[in-house]
């Protein structure tokens, strides 16, 4: 079993007073492997918080099948080993703490599943050291900032030791640090303890180191790659009104003006000095600095 | 005369208690009419207590706010009037809304300032036109509005007040692309129509260097920087010093700077950037055909 | 500023009193009221008193901080005790005026029974001061748990205090942010009547109250996630372990308590 989260021509739909039938996944097909760093990137009402649903059976297709871990999340049996095998982390970090005081609150996913008191513990150390929250374990959460909070969901999701945790727009209340803090942490999960990750976004620096980027559009993948081949198609995604990193639209606008010899794709700022020193150097603009 | 001016502005929380914090520390700041100020600086660096104190929302601990050169604590009784020209609309505005309809909504500024009923119609009418509402929407309940349009009609009640300065604390958090150009765009539309001083608080400098003409940092409760754009951005490195996220484009012509290469660090969009390297491009074909 | 109030009267200190099992302090509180009740004279009141003393002693709490709390319920102990002046008869009358009557029993009962509520709130509130909220919750969830045979939702009372603990300070937070935003656009809520007072309140009110739901509704999403599915099944982190120092408490306890009732039988009744 390599694809831990597996669906199949997945469609969702409900029914509005209002509006009628409305179609949020139109033949969604998407293959996550253990292990990956997958980013899905998306503006609002693109269904990607809707996909995010069915990863943890909080919402079950109209259409289509959705696996985890080759359970299906519409058999009503499996519904807590698919919960414990894909955790999620939720938008608003003050929503989705429980307890009083943040080691109890991490604590409260493994108290669920009937751990035993000294696993709980052990967990909840690990969980909190983890997300380099362990010396707040006795503070109150709402004394903590908002990245601070979120890492506090993290453990408590880490504690039930899934294969794989879902964030649902984790950072779209942070400031930046708090995004940064947020976002290395799930990044050291990935590549330290060989958690799969799902982060749904719509800040596109937050998916350039992901392994792998889906790209949502009105219910359906528009693009999935590796992040230097889907940001590379800045026309599609200016289509859909996405934003791609700063280095990526500079190079762009400069092919635009009629810029030969540029590469697509380039995200980063090393790369980006790199392609226009190189650029600078061929066209007879010198550094004073000899080049090593 | 400026508009706004602070006087050696301080504000202590919890004054005497052992949570004692300075959280304004003596800041002297002038804005002139019809500047459009960038307010930056990481969570609790003060930015936020400071925008509260120009409405009068926040009573100085020492110091004082001068509205057109007057102290709008000289007559404490008349604080509220104040709040009517120094119009505050404070981060995530959509959790304030309340009334049956989002028309009701937007007419409670103006309402509170006891306008005439049609005085009131009028400027909901053009305070949504500015947020790009359609009329229709007026008439529905706020809270069946989808997020966007929430935000942009809590913006609209406070624009409905027609206030001389207009302070915006983060307006676009949590919105995504689509939706904070959206945003961005009609508050700079707004203001160049209307000519009026806007304060724009923000994490973000490429949103600033894109709306503002002026730049103030807040850093650990006191005014580190107050200048134009330029003079603030050049000392980028003093910026990330104090935690805060200079914008792709300007650590990318930093690094050309830093390996020698003569180019300007005045740059923060990428629009400025493509500009800067055709520039250099063209000199350098200008030079090598004489 | 709102934002400053603190919410349950705790006073974190290490000490004997604070290490105890919150199921022993809740059992001895209920003792300890228990004993003041059935004491029917001042020696009893008295050895209670000295327990009391004594307790406090031990928590390090100050006793200007216990004697705050009767503050809120003078009222009452002076609306008793007059009444048990006036109203109790007895055989020497101490004052005549009018229709009033004074009697000796009258005046002992109603000092007796000040200085029993005295006791009683002074003994409760050093519960609340020596035991956090959360282990308050605890105690009592782990000592009701037993009536669950009787299909009483222990579990979910004591969960229901958890969250509402956990989300006071944040409405709190939340209520403070929406009055400085409602007040930005204009809203007096200082001035008029009572009737204009009330209807300010509808723009702070309804949006506390939308946004209360929308926490609910996040926080059920959150805890469906972590797998929470009633009290069945649940083990908990935290083992709440008795300790020598609760065995002392007790045995100290049963003294006083045996010492109350052999007076009580013994002596002569107060009323």
């Amino acid at each position: 079993m390599t694809n831990i989260i597996e669906t199949k021509d997945l469609q969702f739909e409900y029914t509005s007073e209002e509006e009628g039938a409305q179609v949020v996944l139109n033949g969604v097909d998407l293959k996550i492997r253990k292990g990956e760093f997958v980013a899905v990137l998306g503006h609002n009402g693109s269904g990607k918080s809707t996909l995010a649903k069915h990863f943890n059976a909080m919402l079950l297709p109209s259409g289509g099948k959705c696996f985890v871990a080759g359970m299906d999340t519409a058999d009503e049996e499996k519904r807590f080993d698919i919960r414990q095998t894909v955790g999620m982390v939720l938008q608003n970090p003050d929503n989705q703490l429980v307890a009083t005081i943040v080691e109890e609150d991490v604590a409260f996913g493994p108290e669920n599943m009937g751990v035993p008191p000294e696993e709980i513990r052990k967990r909840v150390d690990e969980a909190l050291k983890a997300v380099g929250m362990y010396e707040y374990r006795r503070h109150a959460p709402h004394k903590l900032s908002g990245g601070q909070k979120q890492r506090i969901a993290i453990a408590g999701i880490i504690a039930m030791q899934p294969a794989c945790i879902v964030l649902d727009e984790p950072t779209a209340m942070l400031d930046p640090r708090g995004r940064e803090e947020v976002i290395s942490t799930i990044h050291r999960l990935c590549s330290e303890m060989g958690i799969t990750i799902v982060l749904i976004t719509h800040y596109m620096d937050e998916t350039v180191d992901a392994d792998r980027v889906v790209v949502m559009d009105d219910g359906r993948i528009l693009l999935s790659g590796t992040p230097r081949e889907v940001f590379s198609q800045v026309d599609e995604l200016k289509a859909v009104e996405l934003d791609v990193p700063q280095a990526t639209r500079l190079i762009y606008r400069l092919q635009k003006a009629g810029v030969k010899g540029l590469p697509a794709g380039v995200l980063t700022d090393d790369e980006c000095i790199e392609v226009l020193s190189n650029l600078l150097e061929v066209n007879g603009c010198p550094s004073s600095k000899p080049r090593n | 005369m400026p508009i706004l001016e602070t006087k050696e502005l301080s504000y202590v929380y919890g004054q005497g208690t052992p949570f004692e914090k300075t959280a304004v520390d003596s800041v002297s700041i002038a804005i002139d009419e019809g500047e459009f100020v960038g307010v930056i600086g990481h969570t609790g660096s003060g930015k936020s207590t400071l925008v509260q104190h120009l409405n009068g929302l926040i009573k100085p601990t020492s110091g004082a706010v001068l509205l057109d050169g007057r102290d709008i604590w000289a007559e404490p009784k008349k604080i509220r009037s104040v709040r009517f020209e120094v119009g505050l609309c404070f981060q995530y505005p959509e959790y304030q809304l309340f009334a049956e309809t989002v028309y009701k909504d937007i007419a409670f500024g103006p309402q509170n300032m006891g306008l005439s009923e049609d005085e009131v119609n009028s400027r909901v009418k053009s305070a949504a036109q500015f947020v790009s509402l359609k009329p229709e929407l007026l008439e529905k309940s706020p809270f069946d509005l989808s997020g966007g349009e929430k935000r942009r009609a809590a913006i609209a009640g406070v624009l409905a007040m027609e206030p001389k300065v207009l302070i915006l604390d983060e307006p676009t958090a949590g919105l995504d692309p689509k939706g904070r150009d959206v945003i961005l765009g009609q508050i700079r539309e707004y203001q160049k129509e209307r000519g009026s001083t806007v304060l724009l608080v923000s994490h973000s400098m490429e949103d600033v260097a894109r709306v503002s003409s002026k730049v103030l940092v807040m850093n650990e409760s006191k005014c580190a920087m107050y200048g134009t754009v330029d003079e603030v951005f050049t000392r980028s490195s003093e910026l990330a010093g104090m935690g805060l996220n200079i914008p792709q484009v300007t650590r990318i012509f930093l690094g050309l700077k830093a390996r020698g290469y003569d180019v300007n660090t005045c740059v923060y969009t990428a629009r400025q950037g493509r500009d800067e390297i055709l520039r250099l491009l063209s000199k350098a074909r200008g030079g090598a055909a004489t | 500023m709102i934002r400053d109030i603190t919410f349950g009267q705790f006073f974190p200190a290490k000490s004997p009193i604070h290490a105890l099992d919150p199921r022993t302090k809740l059992v001895l509180v209920v003792a300890y009221i228990v004993m003041v009740f059935i004491g029917n004279n001042f020696f009893c009141l008295g050895l209670a008193a000295a327990f009391l003393i004594l307790v406090t002693a031990l928590s390090r709490v100050p006793v200007k901080m216990i004697l705050r709390s009767i503050r809120p319920i003078w009222f009452v102990i002076a609306f008793t005790a007059i009444l048990n002046i006036f109203y109790i008869q007895g055989e020497v009358l101490l004052f005549e005026w009018g229709f009033i009557h004074i009697y000796d029993r009258g005046v002992f009962t109603a000092l007796f029974m000040a200085v029993r509520i005295i006791l009683v709130v002074m003994g409760s509130s050093l519960l609340t001061y020596t035991t956090s909220p959360t282990d308050l919750t605890d105690g009592l969830e782990r000592l009701l748990s037993p009536l669950k045979i009787f299909k009483l939702p222990v579990h979910e009372f004591a969960l229901m205090m958890t969250i509402a603990l956990r989300f006071i300070p944040t409405l709190i937070e939340e209520t403070d942010k929406i009055m400085s935003a409602q007040k930005a656009r204009g809203a007096d809520l200082e001035s008029g009547g009572l009737l204009r007072r009330v209807k300010a309140l509808v723009p702070i009110l309804i949006p506390l109250f939308v946004s209360s739901f929308r926490r609910a509704f996040d926080l059920a999403t959150a805890m469906e996630c972590r797998c929470y599915h009633g009290g069945e099944g649940r083990t908990r982190m935290k083992k709440l372990q008795m300790h020598a120092g609760d065995y002392w408490a007790f045995g100290v306890t049963i003294l006083v308590f045996g010492g109350i009732i052999a007076a009580s039988i013994l002596l002569p009744k107060v009323y």
